[in-house]
């Protein structure tokens, strides 16, 4: 049944049903493209780490390395940065902003900085998160000057690593006070931006409040930002403001922690980030 | 079909190639195929598995490791049944975008007491190669309980159950036997505590010199803030630790690797 006709090639000689193979040789392209290869290989054996010898691997004439790599890469952007780093160290922190070149190095390198290292708590949009404050608005615990946020970010908050970390803590109530006492209070607090939760609890909550938070909080609720106790009068609340957060925070008080970043980035990103974090709306 | 087609090279010019027209034999022969076959994967897996582990290049002592505390084991033990790794990962690659987000590449020997072995392969969330001491245990149970509260944006599920099982050292010392059989270090001593060094580093009040002692720069604190030692305790302790054992302000990287 074959249909084999003079000038066809050779076949394998398997027949199915009649059926043969030719045995056509590979194409041409296609073996000079495979010899190439191999060709490709020995060079690129010789020029790059490729054959186990007995010690070591041959290290290639080219002498390339991946840790050889990324440490000249590196290495290379701290050079092209090398300058403009020395002039965010040596300027003063309230003149960065006035230098365009420089408010623009350091609000773009901050920026950076501030999506690696400061967005997990702080919001990628640093608008922050119940316990983690909003670094968009005028309300600073700590205080919102360039000096002030720079000195947060470079010792932290309440942290054990940092001898001269922010410190202060507030006092668990429970502890001095009886509920009834915390109930008071508690209504007096939110009387201050909104509608208590028992309105005839106030004045009595008020007297407390003098006797025990005023100290740090204010008689007129601003807050004090030099021991970072919050201003009560805004309506702007870190765990929050209703009733049931209220009493765990004055009962249980609260411990908000941030590390000290003097030891994890360098001088320049400190004052970059600072920057940034000021040039956000709230800097004062 | 046409006739006119090129004819094949004559049979006298195949003669001069025929060893190579040998394969023809091979590829008759379904056994010896299979033989051959063999033999060229046998081949090609010995060279390139056998010099790892005799070449210097690969073979890099690092000062600072240790094996893994049984709270951390225990901990690892959870971030594998719980399938972290599918998301994240534990391999800082040498690159530079890496290493300014992640910290310093990874090490072959910062896997070496890791059985198996977590670098992963794919990132929906961060690498967490060093995670340790980069947030305070307050976030760690933050975004445990609920990712979403502090990233918003964040897709991973919520682990707030972790905080509420509580975890008895009832089989650590098999653990820590069934590593030891795989290489891992544990010695005798550090089998016999297990159960006490389990208990003691989620305890800021306890008797944990021996446990420091036996295991250099162990961090023991009470991890979820809660009395007793649940699986939030034992995961936020290996958490807490990764990456953080090897010095790297005295690592010196030898550069042929």
């Amino acid at each position: 049944m074959s249909n084999k006709q003079k000038g066809d090639p050779e076949t394998t000689g398997h027949s199915w049903d009649g059926i043969e193979e030719f045995n056509n040789p590979m194409p041409r392209w296609w073996l000079w493209t495979f010899y190439a290869t191999i060709i490709w290989a020995i060079g690129y054996s010789i020029a790059y780490p490729a054959w186990p010898m007995v010690n070591r691997a041959t290290e290639g004439v080219l002498g390339w390395s991946t840790r050889g790599e990324v440490a000249k890469e590196i290495a290379a952007v701290n050079e092209a940065n090398e300058a403009i780093n020395a002039r965010l160290e040596s300027s003063e922190l309230s003149d960065i902003s006035s230098d365009p070149d420089l408010n623009n190095y350091a609000v773009q390198a901050g920026g950076a900085v501030f999506r690696t290292w400061c967005a997990q708590c702080h919001g990628s949009g640093a608008a922050g998160a119940p316990g983690y404050p909003n670094l968009l608005d005028d309300d600073w615990l700590w205080g919102g000057d360039i000096e002030s946020i720079y000195t947060t970010v470079r010792h932290g908050i309440r942290n054990e690593e940092d001898p001269d970390a922010r410190w202060s803590q507030m006092p668990s109530f429970g502890e001095f006070l009886d509920k009834e006492e915390i109930e008071q209070v508690v209504n007096y607090v939110m009387s201050l931006t909104g509608t208590p939760q028992d309105p005839s609890q106030v004045d009595a909550g008020r007297e407390v409040y003098m006797d025990n938070c005023a100290a740090c909080h204010m008689e007129d609720a601003t807050g004090d930002r030099m021991q970072g106790a919050p201003n009560l009068g805004n309506a702007i609340w870190l765990y929050g403001g209703d009733y049931d957060t209220l009493m765990e925070t004055v009962t249980y008080s609260r411990f908000g922690v941030m590390p000290s970043w003097e030891e994890r980035l360098t001088e320049a990103q400190i004052r970059a980030v600072s920057t940034y974090v000021h040039q956000l709306g709230g800097g004062e | 079909m046409s006739t006119e087609q090129k004819s094949p090279k004559p049979a006298s010019a195949r003669k001069r190639f025929s060893i190579i027209d040998k394969h023809r034999i091979i590829e008759t022969n379904a056994t010896l195929l299979l033989i051959f076959s063999f033999l060229v994967v046998t081949i090609g897996g010995l060279v390139q598995i056998t010099p790892l582990f005799y070449l210097e290049n690969t073979i890099e002592k690092v000062e600072g490791m240790r094996p893994y505390t049984p709270l951390e084991l225990t901990g690892r033990e959870i971030y594998v049944r719980e399938g972290c790794y599918t998301c994240h990962s534990q391999m800082i690659r040498p690159m530079r975008d890496e290493v300014e987000r992640y910290g310093h590449y990874s090490l072959a020997a910062e896997s070496m007491y890791d059985h198996p072995f977590q670098w992963g392969s794919k990132r929906t969330g961060p690498d967490l190669a060093r995670v340790g001491g980069r947030y305070s245990d307050e976030w760690h149970l933050d975004h445990l309980r609920d990712p979403q509260s502090v990233v918003p944006e964040s897709i991973m599920p919520k682990y707030a159950f972790l905080e509420r099982r509580m975890i008895e050292p009832t089989y650590i010392v098999d653990l820590l036997k069934a590593q030891r059989a795989v290489g891992v270090p544990y010695t005798d001593e550090m089998i016999e505590h297990a159960a006490a060094d389990f208990m003691a580093q989620a305890d800021p009040d306890s008797d944990y010199g021996g446990l420091q002692e036996r295991y250099p720069n162990t961090q023991v604190r009470n991890f979820d803030g809660a009395p007793g030692v649940s699986e939030m305790d034992a995961m936020i302790a290996y958490l807490q630790m990764l990456g953080t054992l090897v010095d790297f302000s005295t690592f010196t990287p030898d550069a042929s690797r």
